[in-house]
């Protein structure tokens, strides 16, 4: 069952995020990746995260993703032009797909006796409940990220009013 | 004939279960519509729809019947995929969400549990997501009509209903502490210790603040009276769904009416204790298994229906805001009294436990 769903969705997250790079019409792109969002959701259930799973459907679906369409729709962007890109864009960006494809592929190789025994649902899903141990973890254990990272969002959304006011 | 093994039995009492909930949840949206036409039509002094059957009681079949046999017109400028995906995210999005809510007792056969279609461990959350994915069909059908009335009527309901979502959010958190989860039946049972309606989180566990909160951010969710700007039609001709006719056009309708059932789902559910009973334990049993095992169901469908009824009476008797009032309503009296919910109850929790 678990590995059914990770083949249909995986494949799905795939095929979304390849839409998301080929459709020319950035609304398009925009659901593209709502579908790539929705994949991982199921993905993160399958594997008994299901409070990521929720968390991230609600977060990256349905407010990140809506607020993005709903730019498109305001400024109601039009067809994407066909560009050659930046010349910087062919010298550093291909280098750099390929130094970090090969990172990715040395990590996997050389923590290759991990892979496959990691069991994330059974670990967080040990009769326990899922969200209630992922709170205990993030008021005790790591409070102090928790709380930073809480700063940060709020001097981001500190600097956006501060951008968006205008001056009298 | 070899009897049935234990799986086919699951399978089949489960495939029973999803179409008797689907049925009868198309069934109650179509009488949702009567009920409001009704009602509306007794609170304005007159008689609302009299003639197809007794009572009007065959209209919204005739109705129905009336919308499928319409002619599907296709605007020709309209962008095709997302104009035919939008009313389906909205019809699905709102059906969706009755799967996780516990209608009834438990009650098991065969290992099935009868009332309820699917126990989520975060089923809270599950309809939160949901609500929030159908958004999507609104914003999709106003902007892919291109036309200048359903895009204003789409980006009016998208801002909306983000600004509405986070004050609905916080309104349950309330809730959530005093259950201490988000499982929709651990919630009902957390109600149903103390004598009846005493034991509800909107009375004995002092949540009337969150109850208020959850019904304004509710109706906003849902495009409802008084928050009905998105298809405002002195201002929108009909807002999102002006370019949709027939079916497309019925798909929409009735997943407005499917979200105030579930919103009313949701509030019986959380404040009112769900299929439990107001008397408690204070009535003895009577009946035997099977009114026992109804009797919740009449208890849980009794508190929708008040829902329903009480969404009709405000569509009745407020006029619809103004957009700023709507957004300053929503972002600083709303949210902040969430807030201040949350800090109280969480406070109040800590010193007793």
């Amino acid at each position: 069952m678990q590995l059914a769903l990770f083949f249909i969705f995986g494949a799905l997250a795939v095929a979304g995020a390849l839409n998301l790079l080929l459709q020319r019409h950035p609304i398009n792109s925009a659901l593209s990746l709502v579908v790539v969002m929705m994949s991982l959701a199921v993905l993160y259930w399958s594997l008994g995260a299901e409070f990521l799973a929720a968390a991230q459907v609600i977060v990256y679906s349905g407010a990140i993703m809506v607020l993005f369409v709903f730019v498109i729709m305001l400024l109601n962007a039009g067809e994407e032009e066909e560009t050659h890109g930046s010349r910087a864009a062919y010298t550093v960006g291909i280098p750099g797909a390929a130094a970090i494809f090969c990172l990715l592929t040395f990590v996997f190789l050389s923590e290759r006796h991990a892979l496959g025994s990691a069991n994330i649902g059974g670990y967080l899903n040990r009769g326990v409940d899922n969200i209630a141990e992922v709170s205990a973890m993030l008021f005790t254990k790591l409070l102090l990220p928790f709380e930073v990272t809480s700063i940060l969002i709020l001097v981001a959304i500190l600097g956006a009013v501060v951008l968006a006011r205008k001056e009298q | 004939m070899r009897p049935l093994t234990n799986f086919e039995v699951y399978l089949l009492l489960s495939v029973l279960k999803v179409a008797v909930v689907l049925v009868i949840t198309l069934m109650c949206v179509a009488y949702t519509v009567l009920l409001e036409r009704k009602l509306l039509g007794r609170m304005q002094n007159r008689w609302g729809p009299s003639r197809v059957g007794p009572f009007g009681l065959l209209q919204p079949l005739v109705d129905g019947a009336k919308l499928f046999l319409k002619e599907d017109l296709m605007p020709l400028a309209v962008e095709r995929p997302l104009f035919l995906a939008a009313p389906v995210i909205a019809l699905g999005c709102a059906l969706v969400s009755i799967g996780v809510v516990p209608f009834g007792a438990v009650t098991h056969v065969h290992g099935v549990d009868m009332f309820q279609i699917a126990n989520v461990n975060i089923g809270l959350l599950v309809i939160l997501g949901i609500t929030s994915i159908g958004v999507y069909g609104i914003a999709l059908s106003g902007w892919s009509s291109n036309n200048k009335y359903s895009l204003l009527g789409s980006l009016r309901s998208t801002a909306q209903v983000i600004s509405y979502e986070l004050a609905l959010g916080l309104s349950l958190v309330g809730v959530v502490l005093r259950a201490g989860s988000l499982n929709l039946r651990a919630i009902v049972d957390s109600q149903s210790h103390g004598y009846g309606l005493l034991g509800w989180n909107i009375f004995g566990g002092f949540q009337f603040v969150a109850f208020f909160i959850y019904l304004m951010a509710a109706y906003a969710e849902t495009n409802r009276s008084p928050f009905d700007l998105p298809e405002a039609e002195t201002e929108l001709v009909a807002g999102y769904h002006t370019e949709y006719s027939s079916m497309k056009f019925a798909m929409f309708f009735m997943a407005e009416y499917a979200n105030m059932i579930t919103v009313g789902c949701v509030a019986t559910l959380l404040f009112f204790g769900g299929a439990t009973s107001p008397f408690g334990h204070l009535i003895p049993a009577v009946g035997g298994r099977y009114v026992q095992a109804i009797l919740p169901v009449f208890w849980f469908v009794a508190k929708v229906f008040g829902f329903l009824a009480l969404y009709i009476w405000v569509r009745a008797t407020l006029p619809r805001f103004r957009y700023d009032q709507l957004m300053s309503f929503g972002w600083k009296f709303l949210l902040p009294l969430a807030m201040a919910n949350i800090l109280v109850t969480s406070l109040i929790l800590a010193l007793r436990g």
